[in-house]
C-alpha cells in the first residue's frame, strides 16, 4: 500500500518536470513535515542523550566541584541499592496488577455496553467519567474521600452496615500498594473499555450471524469469534496502558508520597534528583527505565503496526 | 452500521422470553456497574456541596444540609490562597501548548497523508516511538537546562514541554483523519485550476476540522492534567492548577469538602473537553491505532 501512495505523489499534475524541480518538488512536500520533526528531536530527544551522558558521571548537585567521570558506578548503585532495586520491583508490580485487572474489568464493562439496551449512552457516558478527572484529584478522592479511617466513603459504608464493632481498616497504611492501585484501576478501565469496545463493534456481523444460523452457542461465538478477532485490541491495551502506568506519578506521589514501600521508578527519580540532588544516579536510573520502555516500545509498535497496516489497505 | 445490523438482528431472532429476561438482566447488570464507577465521583460531588462538619461523620451523612461555602473557600473568598493565578497558568500553558502542537502537528500531517513523503510510515512511527519514551528519564537535563537559562518557575518552560509531550499523539490523529480525505477530490480542484491555498481552505479542511478540534481537545486534555513537569519546573508564580492542588497532599484538619470542591473544579475542564470529544477519544489515546 506504500506502492500506491507514492504512485499517487507521481500522478499529481506537473509531477513529470525535469531533475532539478524534482528536487525541489521533493523538498517542498517535505518541508511542512519539518518544523515537527526537528522541535520533536531537539524538545524530548536531545535530554535523553544528555541523561545517558550525566549517568556515567559522579555528580551530586550539592557537591558541583566534585563532579567526576564514574564509568557504570552508578548503574553498578542503583542495580545494587536496595531501596532503588525495590523501586524496579514496585514498578512491575503496580503496572502488572493494574493493567491486568483493568484490563479484565474493561472486557467485562465493554461486553455489557456491546449490547443494546436502555440507556446505554448514559452508562457509557458514566464508565468513562472516572478517566475524566484530573489525576490528581482522583488521586486525592480516594486518598481523603474514600479510603479515610475516620471519615472516609469506605469505613462509613462499613459502619452503616455492621453497626457496632464494624472493621474499620485504615486503609492506605494496611495496603498501601493496593490503595494505589485500587485508585489507577477505577481511572484505568474506562480507558481499557474504550479500546475493547472499538474492537467488539469492528467485528464482522455477517460471520456471527452466520455462526450463530449454525448453531453456535454465545459461549462459541465468544471463544471463537470474539476473542481471537479481539486478541491484538487486548494486546493494544496492556501494551498502551503499561506504556502509560509505567510512567505513573501522580497517584504514588499524592496517595503515599512514595511511602510505605509504593516509591516507583518515577517517584525514585524524581526523589533521587529532587530531594537528594543525585543527578548521576538520578540519570542512571532514567536509562534503565528508557531501557525498560524500549523494550515496552518493541512490541508495542508492532501491534499498532499490524493495525495500522489493516487500516491502510482497507 | 453497527447498531442498524444489531436491530436487524434483534428484529428477525424475536428472543423467546427467557432470552429477553436475560437480556434485561444484562441491561440491569450494566447499569449497576455504570453506577458503581461514577459513585465516587457523585459522592464527591455531594460532599463539596456539605458543610466541612457534614462532610466529616461516619457513618456518612447523605442528606445534610447543601451549602456552598466549601466553594466560596475554595476560590479564596473567605481569606485563604486564591486559585486563579494558578487555574490561569494551566489555561495559558494547556491552550498556547494545544495551538502551537496544531500549529505544527497540521502541517506535519499533510506530509504524511495527502501529499506523503517517501518512507512516510517510517516517519509517522519515529513520532510514535518517542512518545513511549518515559519523559520522566529527561526530566534532569529538562531543569539543568530551565535552570540555567532562567526558565525556572517560568510557564513558557511547560508551554514547550507540553508542546513536544503531545506532538506525536497529535501526529497520529491528524494523519488519520487528514487519510481520509480523497485525493481524487484534490486532484479534481487542482485540475480545474484551483490553487493550493484554495484546495486547502476549500477542500480539506471542511473534512479535517472534526478531527482537528477532537485533537485539540485531547491535547489541551493531557497538558491541563500534567504534574510532574510543572511540580520540578514551577514554583510559586508558574504554579499550575495540579500543583495548587498537591497543596492538599496532607491532611489540614476538616477540609474534606474543601478537598472535592477544589477537585471538581479544577476537573472541569477536563471532563467539559473530555466529553466533547468521547466519540474520538479512543482514537487519541490509542495514538490512532483504534478508530
Amino acid at each position: 500500500m506504500t506502492l500506491t501512495k507514492t504512485d499517487r505523489v507521481a500522478a499529481v499534475p506537473g509531477g513529470a518536470a525535469a531533475p532539478p524541480p524534482n528536487r525541489i518538488r521533493a523538498w517542498a512536500t517535505r518541508a511542512p513535515l519539518l518544523p515537527a520533526l526537528i522541535f520533536m528531536i531537539v524538545v524530548t530527544q536531545l535530554p535523553f542523550v544528555a541523561t545517558l551522558v550525566i549517568s556515567f558521571f559522579d555528580w551530586n548537585a550539592l557537591y558541583p566541584d566534585d563532579r567526576k567521570f564514574a564509568g557504570f558506578s552508578n548503574y553498578g548503585d542503583v542495580l545494587s541499592d536496595p531501596a532503588l532495586r525495590k523501586s524496579i520491583w514496585t514498578t512491575i508490580l503496580l503496572t502488572v496488577t493494574v493493567v491486568l485487572v483493568s484490563l479484565l474489568l474493561g472486557l467485562l464493562l465493554a461486553l455489557l455496553l456491546d449490547r443494546r439496551f436502555r440507556g446505554r449512552a448514559a452508562v457509557r457516558t458514566m464508565l468513562i467519567a472516572p478517566f475524566l478527572l484530573v489525576p490528581v484529584a482522583a488521586a486525592l478522592l480516594w486518598k481523603h474521600v474514600l479510603f479515610n479511617p475516620e471519615y472516609g466513603l469506605f469505613n462509613g459504608i462499613l459502619n452503616a452496615i455492621g453497626g457496632e464493632g464494624a472493621a474499620q481498616p485504615d486503609w492506605i497504611s494496611e495496603m498501601p500498594l493496593m490503595a494505589v492501585e485500587a485508585s489507577l484501576i477505577w481511572q484505568w478501565t474506562p480507558f481499557m473499555m474504550l479500546i475493547l469496545l472499538a474492537g467488539l463493534q469492528s467485528r464482522d456481523s455477517q460471520l456471527i450471524e452466520a455462526a450463530r444460523m449454525d448453531g453456535a452457542s454465545d459461549w462459541q461465538v465468544f471463544v471463537h469469534i470474539t476473542l481471537p478477532h479481539l486478541r491484538r485490541y487486548l494486546e493494544l491495551g496492556v501494551l498502551l496502558g503499561s506504556i502509560y502506568i509505567v510512567q505513573n506519578f501522580d497517584a504514588v506521589f499524592t496517595i503515599t508520597s512514595g511511602g510505605l514501600g509504593t516509591a516507583n521508578l518515577p517517584y525514585t527519580i524524581y526523589q533521587t534528583f529532587y530531594q537528594a540532588h543525585e543527578n548521576g544516579l538520578a540519570s542512571a536510573a532514567g536509562v534503565i527505565v528508557v531501557i525498560g520502555s524500549i523494550i515496552l516500545a518493541t512490541f508495542a509498535l508492532r501491534v499498532v503496526s499490524s493495525l495500522f497496516r489493516e487500516e491502510v489497505s482497507r | 452500521m453497527t447498531t442498524v445490523a444489531t436491530a436487524t438482528k434483534t428484529v428477525s431472532t424475536r428472543p423467546g422470553r427467557p432470552g429477553r429476561l436475560r437480556a434485561s438482566a444484562l441491561g440491569i447488570l450494566a447499569w449497576l456497574a455504570g453506577l458503581a464507577f461514577v459513585a465516587p465521583l457523585l459522592w464527591m460531588v455531594l460532599t463539596s456541596f456539605h458543610s466541612e462538619a457534614d462532610a466529616a461523620t461516619n457513618p456518612p451523612s447523605v442528606t445534610a444540609p447543601l451549602t456552598l461555602d466549601s466553594y466560596r473557600e475554595f476560590f479564596g473568598l473567605t481569606g485563604g490562597a486564591s486559585p486563579w493565578p494558578a487555574m490561569i497558568n494551566s489555561m495559558t500553558a494547556s491552550v498556547v501548548s494545544t495551538l502551537l502542537t496544531l500549529l505544527l502537528a497540521v502541517p506535519a500531517a499533510y506530509a504524511l497523508s495527502i501529499r506523503p513523503v517517501k518512507k512516510w510510515t517510517d516517519v509517522l512511527f519515529f513520532f510514535l516511538s518517542t512518545k513511549m519514551l518515559p519523559l520522566v528519564a529527561g526530566l534532569l537535563p529538562i531543569y539543568l537546562f530551565a535552570k540555567n537559562t532562567g526558565l525556572l518557575d517560568n510557564i513558557w518552560a511547560l508551554v514547550i514541554l507540553y508542546t513536544a509531550m503531545n506532538l506525536p499523539i497529535a501526529v497520529w490523529m491528524m494523519q488519520s483523519f487528514l487519510a481520509e480525505v480523497p485525493v481524487a477530490i484534490i486532484e479534481a480542484a487542482q485540475i480545474d485550476g484551483a490553487k493550493l491555498p484554495t484546495v486547502l481552505g476549500r477542500v480539506v479542511a471542511p473534512i479535517a476540522l472534526p478531527g482537528i478540534a477532537a485533537t485539540a481537545l485531547i491535547c489541551f486534555i493531557f497538558s491541563w492534567n500534567e504534574l510532574l513537569f510543572a511540580r520540578v519546573l514551577t514554583g510559586v508564580v508558574a504554579e499550575t492548577a495540579p500543583v495548587f492542588l498537591t497543596g492538599f497532599i496532607t491532611s489540614q484538619g476538616l477540609f474534606l469538602a474543601k478537598v472535592c470542591a477544589a477537585s471538581l473544579v479544577i476537573s472541569l475542564p477536563v471532563l467539559a473537553a473530555g466529553f466533547a470529544a468521547q466519540d474520538k477519544l479512543v482514537q487519541g489515546l490509542s495514538l490512532g491505532a483504534v478508530k
